[in-house]
């Protein structure tokens, strides 16, 4: 349904960030796009979703199509319109808004009044904790809680097809399991998903197929058990290498980074 | 509120009487300062402009009564079975509509183009739209002043010892129902799609939500809020005379009111207005005796009220301060 083709996206003119990125999400699938620090990911989603032009950000070549149409260089609200919504990475709930306020907020584009009835209702029986904090300020939920809220909104659209940017990112392993449930649940009734994550493991393990990206250009894909076993894919994602402890620079750098964002 | 407690205490003097009066007064100056005020927050709020223009709009709304109301005679003079009253009420809200169409139209021209350009830049704009939309406005209008021949003119209802201008209390009630409406509106689909974007504009581009629609819709609102503000202070007791030339200043006085409230609170452009009105009249009540204050004291009042606040609070007394993301 989805298909993104040689892909090249420049910032400010000058920094080339997509250099001839190409993917595809098939209907029902759910589809893996791992990378590490800085490679380019939620580039590529701010490409399929219109949201470049706010970040100085421009398509120079290539292009995305969904279902045979070309979507770039529409409006983010037509691009949602057509079936695609989004979890941005941190979350990004509307904080002085309740629970209820920032699930409408995700039915913006959907004039059919039974349709986001029917949407809320599901979001409510997937996200129990929601449903008991429908009316509380969405700023005073736990990390978590704000991860489902933020699934639940996209989810308010009726998405034909669901991007996650790292929604397992500062959650600890019992709630990353959860949402994992949850993608696998979405994707059970109906909506295909593009996960794109740096906890290969996570993502993986429910994937129909995988993408690996490094500055700007898949590397490598496949059948997610293949990628699983690769060795370079076990040093440098699963972090399986022979000392065990391994870390690169960029990623303590990263989790700095992180961890301020996060705070 | 303590200030209010010390001028009754000061009231003595003056007696129950020149309370009340200066209190009723205060309100419906503050009524006009807090649409005034509206506006313009809800503007800065949604897209984040400092609107300067916000005075002209005023003026505007004013002028479009005026013709509305007095030379074209629309919509009266099609439906001439309604008493005057109804008639000028429909020429006033034409007005108001016609200013909401004007703000569209400013917004789209002059404000749409520079999104994402540095905010001063945007600002500027704004200086430069005031001085041409007041030029304008002018030239049509004249320089004499013009009377919007309300239908209420000087009247005075006295109620006890209470007595009050008529346009004083259409005044008050009409904020109070355009402050209905606004927290209605808040609650809307666009109303959401607003706060969302004022929260934060990529996420609710990443909703769906169109913020060029965003936009127009908090420009329409905040030029019939102007307009609102504009029309009431072109009347008794303000203005006897009418519209002038200097009726936009009446924003610099309005001012103080946002930064009180906290230049992007919307409760706090109510409050603002409604204690920046108080303090004007009551020091124009009570201190126009103190001969080395001035005559023009009242109207700085406005400002030093302002100045003390920012001191206790510098982002005002709702405003939100600077560290509010995570
Ligand atoms: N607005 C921007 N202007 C200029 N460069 C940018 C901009 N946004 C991102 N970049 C650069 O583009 C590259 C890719 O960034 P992107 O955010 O797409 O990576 P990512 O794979 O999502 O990384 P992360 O895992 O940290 O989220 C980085 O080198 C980043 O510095
Ligand atoms: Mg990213």
């Amino acid at each position: 349904m989805l298909e993104v083709a040689n892909l090249e996206v420049v910032y400010n003119d000058v920094v080339l960030v997509l250099r001839g990125l190409s993917l595809e999400v098939r209907d029902g699938q759910i589809v893996a796009l791992l990378g590490a620090n800085g490679a380019g990911k939620t580039t590529t989603l701010r490409a399929i979703t219109g949201l470049l032009d706010i970040h100085e950000g421009d398509i120079t070549k290539g292009s995305v199509t969904l279902a045979g149409e070309r979507i770039d260089g529409k409006d983010p609200s037509d691009i949602v319109r057509m079936g695609i919504a989004q979890v941005m990475e941190g979350r990004r709930v509307f904080a002085e808004m309740t629970v209820d306020e920032n699930l409408r907020t995700g039915a913006v584009t959907n004039n059919d009044a039974a349709s986001v009835k029917g949407a809320y209702e599901r979001v409510m029986e997937m996200f129990p904790v929601l449903a008991k904090r429908r009316k509380d300020q969405a700023g005073f939920l736990s990390g978590g809680e704000q991860q489902m809220l933020a699934i639940g909104r996209a989810l308010m659209a009726a998405p034909k097809l669901l991007i996650l940017d790292e929604p397992s990112l500062g959650l600890a392993p019992l709630l990353v399991q959860q949402i994992r449930d949850i993608i696998v649940d979405i994707n059970k009734q109906g909506t295909s998903v593009l996960l794109i994550e740096q906890n290969a493991n996570m993502a993986l393990s429910i994937a129909d197929f995988g993408y690996i990206m490094e500055v700007g250009k898949v590397v490598m894909d496949g059948d997610p058990q293949k990628l699983l076993s690769d060795e370079d894919v076990q040093e440098f994602y699963l972090g399986l290498h022979g000392e065990g402890e391994r870390k690169s620079f960029r990623e303590v750098k990263h989790y700095k980074r992180r961890k301020r964002w996060l705070s | 509120m303590d200030a209010v407690v010390v001028v009754a205490q000061v009231a003595g003097a003056g007696g129950a009487e020149k309370f009340i009066n200066a209190l009723s007064s205060g309100l419906a100056l503050g009524a006009i300062y807090a649409i005034l005020a509206l506006g313009f927050v809800i503007i800065f709020k949604a897209t984040q402009v400092v609107n300067f223009a916000h005075g002209a709009l005023a003026a505007v709304g004013a002028y479009f009564t005026v013709y509305f109301a007095t030379v074209l005679n629309v919509p009266g003079r099609f439906l001439e079975f309604l008493p005057y009253t109804a008639q000028w009420i429909l020429s006033a809200a034409l007005a108001v509509l016609a200013t909401a169409v004007v703000g569209m139209i400013v917004e789209r021209i002059t404000i749409r183009p520079m999104i994402g350009e540095p905010l001063f830049a945007v600002a500027m704009i704004t200086l430069g739209l005031d001085l041409i939309i007041r030029t304008v406005t002018n030239d049509f209008m004249g320089n004499q002043a013009r009377g919007l021949n309300d239908p209420w003119g000087a009247d005075i209802v006295e109620i006890g010892l209470l007595r009050v201008a008529k346009t004083q209390i259409v005044t008050m009630i009409v904020a109070v129902v355009a402050m209905l409406l606004l927290a209605w509106f808040f609650r809307s689909r666009m109303g959401i799609a607003m706060r969302a974007t004022a929260f934060d504009q990529e996420a609710a581009m990443a909703q769906g939500i169109s913020v060029g629609k965003v936009f127009a819709v908090a420009w329409a609102i905040g030029a019939a809020l102007a307009a609102i503000g504009g029309i009431f202070s072109s009347m008794a007791p303000r203005a006897s005379a009418g519209l002038t030339p200097f009726t936009a200043l009446i924003v610099f006085r309005a001012f103080p009111a946002v930064i009180v409230g906290g230049l992007d609170s919307v409760t706090g452009a109510i409050v603002g207005g409604l204690l920046i009105g108080m303090a004007e009249v009551f020091a124009g009540t009570y201190l126009a005796t103190v001969s080395w204050l001035g005559v023009g004291f009242s109207g700085i009042v406005p400002w030093l009220f302002m100045m003390l606040i920012l001191l206790v609070k510098p982002y005002g007394l709702f405003g939100t301060e600077e560290i509010r993301r995570v």
